[in-house]
């Protein structure tokens, strides 16, 4: 094998000339009016967002903030899908609202290609991927998974109490990414960390969050290299081999995009699997139903997904425009829920209700277009089998203290602490 | 009956292949396919119209013979 000099030296060096990004004060507090200071960083969104949702929807469908240097929020599914599909006029180049916006020179690869890139260069990217995600590659985890469960549900034996987000949900996407990227298993408390810093630290001093986004990435640059010097068959030393235009990735697209599987994959479906949990635990007629019928499960998963979505992405505005009636400026946020999409009565039926046998359920929960989640298939089996795994060996379950309950903050919403009583 | 998926449309969220794996299949890279001509059997339009109404990118389309 040859040297592969590309990672010899750290390609986060900058050159003093080169554009640096548009930085914005930080804004803290409670909300005032949601329609013209929303943050979805609060913990009264964090705490339950869908009244708030439901409330915008019909009273102020594009809601604004100053807060985060200006940004919008529209929670109707009509707009969230034209702005999902709508590649011309907001780009992808950072999709984590934060008081930091990077320079327009970013555009089209992006921080973490294929997520954070625009066409035509994203194509090209993701297409790289894509065969390492396709239904039946992903049916190669199925049974490892399944054994991973069981023996998560076995660590639990002779507990009447149990936290299903810490001690169960978090720890099946864990294991599943390491495997993917050919990462130690020992690590996962270590992403957990990762996925914090990247995705709840938003409102921290910029130079706190570059400190912590480094640690992540002095963790992949550590894993590059063991795998350099020790090829195996994973993503990691496929990206360090792929080739794009005839050569060999950049650097900082290799790291970038282990940087994306690693955080998208863990919180995404832990917070999936956590709010599903946390449904059925109180809904008994709908644990119940599940536990009789497992053919139930898949219409089920799908009524999770939606009206439990956990992802928001966000867009930044391109140019100066006005939209759907709305002055949007340029570098502007969005906020792109498709969570509240998701419940959305004009596109769904009883849209405030979770009905587990739903047969005709059009949601976005994997987002639309050009950048539909890579991993929705992985998602969906993960999510299938910890739920039947969990059905089958604990059928009854309820919330231990429903005010114990914790949820995320920020743009992926999840159960993190949930105390369960189980019978 | 036929079933047919736009190209354009579609984006791989396997919604079609997965209730109508009789009708739809997946490519390399997960993007759906018609299997065969598309013709749908005798029994399996239930299934045709389930596909088409759950996929979130609305790229199929049942043609209905007269």
């Amino acid at each position: 094998m040859t040297a592969d000099d590309r990672f010899a030296e750290d390609f986060r060096q900058t050159p003093d000339d080169e554009p640096v990004g548009i930085r914005s004060p930080v804004i803290t507090g409670p909300v005032t009016d949601w329609t013209t200071d929303f943050s979805h960083v609060e913990p009264e969104w964090a705490a339950d967002p869908y009244p708030i949702q439901d409330d915008l929807r019909q009273r102020c469908p594009i809601a604004h903030t100053d807060r985060f240097g200006g940004a919008w929020l529209p929670t109707r599914y009509e707009d969230v899908s034209a702005i999902a599909y709508d590649t011309d006029h907001f780009s992808s180049r950072s999709i984590i609202l934060s008081n930091f916006r990077p320079p327009r020179e970013l555009a089209p690869i992006g921080g973490s290609p294929p997520i954070s890139s625009d066409p035509p260069f994203h194509h090209h990217a993701r297409k790289l991927l894509l065969p390492a995600f396709t239904k039946a590659a992903v049916a190669k985890q199925e049974a490892g998974t399944r054994r991973f469960c069981h023996s998560l549900i076995d660590a639990l034996a002779g507990a009447h109490v149990v936290d299903a987000a810490r001690d169960y949900a978090q720890h099946i996407p864990v294991r599943v990414i390491a495997d993917l990227l050919g990462f130690p298993p020992d690590d996962g408390p270590q992403f957990r960390e990762f996925v914090e810093d990247l995705l709840e630290g938003i409102n921290l001093p910029p130079d706190e969050r570059i400190a912590r986004v480094s640690r992540l990435f002095d963790y992949l640059l550590a894993q590059v290299d063991d795998h350099l010097g020790n090829p195996r068959e994973d993503l990691t030393s496929y990206l360090i081999d792929a080739e794009l235009y005839g050569r060999k990735l950049d650097p900082s697209h290799v790291v970038g995009t282990m940087a994306l599987l690693l955080i998208a994959g863990i919180d995404t479906t832990w917070s999936a699997i956590g709010a599903s949990l946390w449904h059925l635990a109180r809904t008994p007629g709908d644990r119940r139903r599940l536990v009789a019928d497992p053919g139930l499960l898949l219409t089920a998963v799908e009524e999770f997904l939606r009206a439990y979505a956990p992802v928001t992405m966000a867009r930044l505005v391109k140019d100066d425009m006005n939209w759907h009636g709305v002055d949007m400026k340029a570098d502007d946020w969005v906020l792109l829920s498709f969570p509240a999409a998701n419940r959305d009565p004009a596109q769904f039926d009883r849209a405030g209700e979770v009905i587990i046998d739903r047969q005709v359920n059009r949601h976005a929960a994997f987002g639309l277009g050009i950048h539909r989640c890579l991993g929705s298939h992985l998602a969906r089996m993960e999510l299938r089998v910890a739920l039947q795994a969990w059905l089958e060996r604990i059928p009854e379950f309820t919330l231990e203290d429903p005010s114990a309950v914790t949820w995320s903050t920020g743009q992926i919403r999840g159960p993190r602490t949930l105390p369960l009583h189980i019978h | 009956m036929k079933v047919q998926i736009d190209p354009v449309r579609c984006q791989g969220h396997g919604r079609c292949y997965d209730l109508a794996p009789g009708l739809f299949g997946d490519d390399d890279e997960g993007y759906g396919m018609v299997l065969g001509d598309g013709t749908v059997p005798p029994g399996k339009e239930h299934d045709a119209r389930l596909a088409a109404l759950n996929c979130p990118e609305r790229a199929i389309e049942l043609l209905e013979e007269v």
